[in-house]
């Protein structure tokens, strides 16, 4: 789980900052990714996180701070030298080339031999079903197939370190979740390091061996995804994993002491029409099929539980709510998570 | 035909005829150069509408122009000026819009504003200037003069709609390209300006027009017999007490078909450059 000690890192950030003009979008940032590690940075948009992964590709230089790349120190190398490859949230195809000459075009600028050119190309393009296409242009295909292209294009050039920057945004319900698989898979077949940013928490939880949650271009926490989950470090970190968003309540309202804010994820809230910890009257109710979310009023606000499989309750019913203690976060003035 | 089933039959009709009488109003001066350039003085002036058929039928104005003048080589001369200025527009202008677009650095703004303001002053008023620095650098009477200031003359206008354009252009692409190994040169010839090819067009017609047509700047900066543009060479024909007018529409019509041709090649990428906004 955390990075090999003895091996240099793949890649070892170290207090990276940038600034635009005056605004300061990267606030120093410190991160080691180990070989073969599939780590996912993700914030809201405008978190500084694709700023980020450009300044890691090289094509943003960082105001101050060191990359390191395989244990080479890359700050001022070129992105084509710096063993990365990328995947673009548009795709970005070469429109004028075929599905082979858009992967081979990277290897070709690099003077590879060209059987060995043949030999990559025959190899990605049959690990991502893409044989029956090369000869087509990036017009003639659909999204997922531009996509996988793009993927093929990465693969093709062995690099060290894969970066993504939000592959899937492009792409419609299904066919995300069919790409992220892919992604999985690849990631398992390659043995590859990655590192994928994405505003979705879903992807970031399927996919990362650690996410990085970023948050104002800063690291808010660093952890595996059931880490995050289960010991968010603080009140961005816990509204920001999970869904439906955690429930905050001030702590005054519910008469608790050592905490100012108290977090409950929905799910982990327990509904009776007896008896419980505390009232709460019904407002609205979504039926998922396997799950149903049910929204509250109650005397310290509003509060969201969700319960698995159908509940038959009508807007408007008092109901009673309850949480085990160890399901309840603790956060101080500051947002930090505290102990009971 | 298969229409849109929105449009009502009469809207149709109406947005026919306001456009076929703008073509007609249009195309008017042309057709009456093309119609008398094809009958004799008296022919022209005895009834300037009437079609060059019957008795008015004296296309003795061709016949002056290959006998006077050199008129292959003035039109050859048009053509060197003329396309060599539009290559050289068209080149400088988009490497200077790629620079401004893509590029970050100090002063960009006001460098794109100290490019386009050549669209709002006529470059007619540096004339003197003009002819004073071709005389010091001694390519008075050639085309380069000529080439020169055309090339300075639609760089304003090129640099600002194609900045524009290059600003459209995905940055994902270009990144893609940086990373697989392109050179900023290669990422300009081919993956910037492929996709810029319409607004290239657009360029290419509005700077290619005004040139072919000039007659100020060879007037004064190459009017020797060698270096003569057709538009200056017809001038031959206008004389001070008789003009023969004959053959000036003579070499009008002929003057036309060039730039039409030009114009031809351009245009289908020019319809995809108009339309390229308004339909995705």
């Amino acid at each position: 789980m955390a990075a090999a000690t003895t091996l240099a890192p793949t890649l070892a950030l170290k207090a990276i900052r940038k600034n635009f003009g005056v605004t300061e979008v990267i606030k120093g940032i410190d991160l080691t990714v180990g070989d073969g590690e599939f780590v996912v940075f993700v914030g809201p948009s405008g978190c500084g996180k694709s700023t980020l992964l450009r300044i890691i590709a090289g094509l943003e230089d960082a105001t101050s701070g060191d990359i390191e790349i395989g244990g080479k120190t890359v700050n001022t190398t070129p992105p084509a030298k710096r063993g990365i490859a990328m995947v673009f949230q548009s795709y970005a195809l070469y429109p004028h080339l075929t599905v082979k000459n858009n992967m081979a075009l990277g290897l070709k600028q690099a003077k590879t031999p060209a059987p060995e050119i043949e030999a990559r190309v025959a190899k990605a393009s049959g690990m991502l079903s893409l044989d029956d296409y090369l000869d087509r242009r990036p017009a003639q295909l659909s999204g997922g197939q531009r996509q996988r292209v793009a993927i093929g294009r990465a693969i093709v050039r062995e690099p060290t370190l894969f970066l993504f920057d939000e592959p899937l945004s492009n792409l419609d319900a299904a066919l995300r979740v069919n790409t992220r698989l892919e992604i999985a898979r690849l990631h398992r077949e390659l043995k590859a390091t990655m590192i994928y940013v994405t505003h979705d928490q879903v992807e970031a939880m399927t996919l990362a061996d650690r996410i990085v949650v970023m948050n104002a271009g800063r690291i808010e926490q660093v952890g595996t995804p059931m880490e995050l989950y289960n010991a968010p470090a603080n009140l961005f970190v816990a509204g920001f994993i999970g869904s439906p968003q955690m429930n905050f309540v001030a702590a005054d309202k519910l008469g608790m002491t050592g905490a100012t804010t108290i977090g409950m994820r929905p799910e982990h809230l327990t509904i009776s029409k007896d008896a419980g910890r505390w009232k709460a009257s019904l407002v609205h109710v979504e039926h998922l099929g396997a799950d149903t979310n049910l929204y509250f009023d109650t005397e310290a606000g509003p509060v969201t539980a969700r319960a698995f499989g159908e509940v038959r309750e009508a807007p408007g019913t008092e109901l009673w709510l309850s949480a085990d203690d160890r399901h309840i976060y603790r956060f101080d003035a500051d947002g930090r998570a505290v102990a009971a | 035909m298969a229409g849109r089933s929105t449009q009502s039959p009469f809207r149709s009709i109406a947005a026919h005829a306001i456009l076929l009488t703008y073509t007609v109003i249009a195309l008017f001066p042309v057709f009456v150069v093309v119609v008398n350039s094809f009958k004799n003085r008296k022919g022209i002036f005895g009834d300037p509408l009437a079609l060059p058929i019957g008795a008015l039928w004296a296309p003795e104005g061709y016949a002056k122009v290959w006998l006077r003048g050199d008129f292959q080589l003035y039109f050859q001369n048009s053509l060197i000026v003329t396309v060599a200025a539009l290559v050289l527009v068209l080149l400088f202008g988009a490497m200077a819009a790629f620079a401004l677009s893509e590029y970050r650095f100090k002063g960009n703004t006001l460098m794109g504003l100290y490019l386009a303001l050549g669209i709002m002053i006529p470059i007619r008023l540096g004339t003197v200037a003009i002819l004073q620095i071709m005389v010091a650098s001694g390519i008075v009477n050639t085309l380069w003069a000529l080439i020169l200031v055309y090339t300075a003359q639609g760089l304003p206008l090129s640099i600002f709609i194609l900045s524009e354009f290059m600003r459209t252009v995905s940055d994902d692409l270009k990144n893609a390209g940086r990373i697989d190994g392109l050179s900023e040169y290669t990422i300009f010839f081919r993956l910037v300006l492929p996709l810029v090819r319409p607004a290239l067009a657009t360029v290419a017609v509005f700077t290619m027009i005004p040139i072919w047509n000039d007659l100020w700047f060879p007037l004064i900066l190459a009017p020797a017999e060698g270096t003569k543009t057709v538009t200056l060479g017809a001038q031959m024909f206008l004389g001070q007490f008789q003009s023969e007018w004959d053959a000036v529409l003579a070499a009008l019509t002929l003057a036309i078909l060039p730039v039409l041709v030009l114009y031809l090649i351009f245009s289908r990428q020019l319809i995809r450059g108009i339309t390229s906004g308004a339909v995705k």
